[in-house]
C-alpha cells in the first residue's frame, strides 16, 4: 500500500507497506509523529482526505475492499470495522445523551425494535464499565476515561471484526490509561476481534501488543512479535527508539537518536 | 545524591500553602462548588537539585507552579526564597524575584509569540530586567542560543519555522537567559515525541550542571520523573500524599495512591535495554 498527495504524486507519505491482522490478536503500529501510522489506520477505513491517493490492495475477510465506493464502504464502517480516536470529546456529540448516541450506532446497521435497542445499550454500557443509570448523561458530564469508554461501547456495538484504535489512551491520566488498556484487552479476547492499535509509547506496546510494526518516515522498518521486537530489535531505528524510552527502574542512560546515522 | 544539605543551600521553602477555587455552574440555578487545589502543601527545594511534583489531572500540581511563581495569590501559608518571605516583598524585590524564578511551559507552540523573532524573544527578558546594554545583550543572546543546541542563524527566524523540540529549546533559552536560580518546568516534554523527549531531558540535565540550577519538575509521567528527580512529591486532590527521595518512592512506596500510580506505568516490568 502507498499513500501520496494527489497534486504531488512523487511525495510518498506511506511507502509500500504490507501487513496482516488476525482475529484475537492485537497489532501495534508504533512510530513518531509523521511516520505515517495514523494515515495507515485511516486508509483501512477508507477515511483518508480527498487530497490523498492510496494505491495497493486492502482485503477484508478475503474480499478486496480497496476499490469500493464511499457508499459501499458504509456497509463495512462501524459494522465490520470500527475506530476509536485519541480525543473522545471531539468524536462525541455534546447535545445528544450518550444512550442515544450508542443507539444511533446500532440503528445504522441493525434493525432492532425499541425494546431490544434499550436492552442492547444497557448491556453495552455494562460491558465497558459505565453504570446503567448514566444512560441519559451528556458527554460533558463524564470524565475523559468515561468518554473513552462510551466511544468503545459505540465502536463495538455492531460486533466488528476489526477495531482500530488511534492513540486511544494518550490524552488520559496514567491510572485511567491502565484501566482502558485492560478493558480493550478483555474485549478483544472475549469478542475475538482483530485490533490495530496505534501508539507512540513503547510502554503501551508492551502492555497490549501481540505483534508490532515499527514505522519510520512512511515505511515499515521492522515487524514481528512483541517479544522479538522489544527484546531483540533488528533495525537501527528500533534500537535507537528503544534507547530513548525512559524506564521505570531508572537504570538506563537515555540516548537521543542520531537521525543522520540511520539513513 | 545522599550528600548532606546544609540550611544555606535551601532555595525555596513553602509552608502550609492553601489555595481554593470556587466554581459556579448552572444557568438558572447557580450552584457553587469549592475546589481545594492546594490543601496544606509544604515543600522545600534545594540548590542544584530537582524536585518533581507528580500527580494526575486535578491534583493541584499546576496550581502549585502558579502560586510559586506568584502568578496567583495563595489563600494561606508562607513562601520563602533564600530565607526571604516572598509574600511581603516591595515592588523592586519582587521584580528581582521574578528574575530568579523562571518557567518552561508544556506547549512550546502556545508559549512563544508568533510575531516576534527568536532574537527579540530571547532579548525581551534581558530588557525587562535591565541587564546590560544592547551590545552585551546581543552577545548573551548568541551565547544562549548555542547553549541550547541551535545556531546563531536561527535568531532571525520566527517560532513557526521550528519543530516542537526546537521550540522547546527556545523556551528553555528564554527561561535561562536571565540567569534564574529556580526553573519551574511544567510538563516540559509531554507534547514531544519520545526521541525528542530524550534530547530535551538530557539538555535540561546538562544545563542544570552548568549553571547549578534547581528545577521544580512537574510531570504526570513517572518514567520521565525517575530519570530527572532527586526528590519527589506525589500529589492527589490538592494534598501531598507522599514525599521523599526518588529511589525510596519507586522502590518502597508508602502511600496506597503512590503504589496505584506506579502500578499503572505502562510496560513497568520491561526495561527496554538494548544490547
Amino acid at each position: 500500500m502507498k499513500i501520496s498527495p494527489i497534486n504531488e504524486p512523487h511525495k510518498i507519505l506511506v511507502n509500500d507497506i504490507s501487513f496482516d491482522l488476525y482475529p484475537g490478536r492485537t497489532t501495534c503500529i508504533v512510530g513518531e509523529s509523521g511516520s505515517g501510522k495514523s494515515l495507515t489506520a485511516l486508509s483501512i477505513m477508507k477515511l483518508l482526505s480527498a487530497q490523498l491517493k492510496q494505491t495497493g490492495d486492502i482485503s477484508f475477510e478475503g474480499q478486496n475492499i480497496s476499490q469500493l465506493s464511499n457508499v459501499e464502504m458504509r456497509h463495512y464502517r462501524g459494522k465490520s470495522m470500527a475506530m476509536i480516536f485519541q480525543e473522545p470529546m471531539t468524536s462525541l456529540n455534546p447535545v445528544i445523551s450518550i444512550g442515544d448516541q450508542i443507539k444511533e450506532a446500532l440503528e445504522v446497521h441493525l434493525d432492532l425494535d425499541k425494546n431490544s435497542l434499550n436492552k442492547k445499550v444497557a448491556s453495552l454500557l455494562k460491558e465497558v464499565g459505565i453504570p446503567e443509570d448514566r444512560v441519559s448523561s451528556y458527554p460533558d458530564e463524564l470524565s475523559g476515561g468515561q468518554r473513552q469508554r462510551i466511544m468503545i461501547a459505540m465502536s463495538i456495538a455492531c460486533e466488528p471484526s476489526i477495531l482500530i484504535a488511534d492513540e486511544p489512551t494518550t490524552a488520559l491520566d496514567v491510572t485511567v490509561q491502565a484501566q482502558i488498556l485492560k478493558l480493550l484487552r478483555n474485549l478483544k479476547e472475549k469478542r475475538h476481534m482483530a485490533m490495530l492499535f496505534i501508539t507512540h509509547d513503547f510502554g503501551v506496546v508492551e502492555e497490549i501488543a501481540d505483534d508490532v510494526i515499527v514505522m519510520y518516515q512512511g515505511q515499515i522498518v521492522e515487524k514481528g512479535s512483541v517479544k522479538e521486537v522489544l527484546k531483540k530489535p533488528k533495525h537501527a531505528y528500533t534500537k535507537a527508539l528503544l534507547q530513548c524510552v525512559p524506564d521505570a527502574k531508572g537504570i538506563k542512560k537515555l540516548k537521543p537518536i542520531q537521525h543522520h546515522a540511520l539513513i | 545524591m545522599a550528600k548532606k544539605i546544609d540550611k544555606n543551600e535551601m532555595l525555596l521553602e513553602a509552608k502550609g500553602l492553601y489555595k481554593t477555587y470556587t466554581q459556579t455552574s448552572g444557568f438558572f440555578e447557580k450552584k457553587q462548588r469549592i475546589i481545594k487545589a492546594l490543601n496544606n502543601v509544604s515543600l522545600s527545594i534545594k540548590k542544584g537539585q530537582t524536585l518533581a511534583v507528580v500527580g494526575e489531572s486535578g491534583s493541584g500540581k499546576s496550581s502549585l507552579a502558579r502560586c510559586l511563581l506568584q502568578l496567583q495569590a495563595i489563600d494561606q501559608g508562607e513562601l520563602f526564597f533564600k530565607g526571604q518571605n516572598m509574600t511581603s516583598l516591595n515592588k523592586l524585590d519582587s521584580k528581582s524575584l521574578k528574575r530568579d524564578i523562571q518557567m518552561v511551559f508544556q506547549d512550546p507552540y502556545a508559549s512563544l509569540n508568533p510575531r516576534m523573532k527568536i532574537e527579540e524573544i530571547l532579548e525581551e527578558g534581558l530588557v525587562i530586567h535591565e541587564l546590560g546594554n544592547k551590545k552585551a545583550r546581543q552577545v548573551k543572546v548568541r551565547d544562549m542560543i548555542k547553549k541550547v543546541g541551535l545556531s546563531v542563524a536561527d535568531l532571525n527566524k520566527y517560532p513557526h519555522q521550528f519543530s516542537g523540540g526546537q521550540r522547546q529549546r527556545i523556551g528553555i533559552a528564554r527561561a535561562l537567559i536571565v540567569e534564574p536560580q529556580l526553573v519551574i518546568c511544567d510538563e516540559p516534554v509531554s507534547a514531544l515525541d519520545v526521541s525528542i523527549q530524550a534530547q530535551i531531558l538530557l539538555l535540561l540535565k546538562d544545563l542544570q550542571k552548568e549553571f547549578n540550577l534547581s528545577y521544580l519538575f512537574i510531570s504526570h509521567d513517572l518514567r520521565v520523573v525517575r530519570h530527572m528527580a532527586d526528590e519527589i512529591i506525589v500529589m492527589h486532590q490538592g494534598k501531598i500524599v507522599e514525599q521523599g527521595p526518588t529511589k525510596g518512592i519507586y522502590e518502597k512506596p508508602k502511600a496506597n495512591y503512590t503504589r496505584e500510580l506506579l502500578n499503572a506505568i505502562p510496560g513497568k516490568h520491561f526495561n527496554f535495554k538494548v544490547s
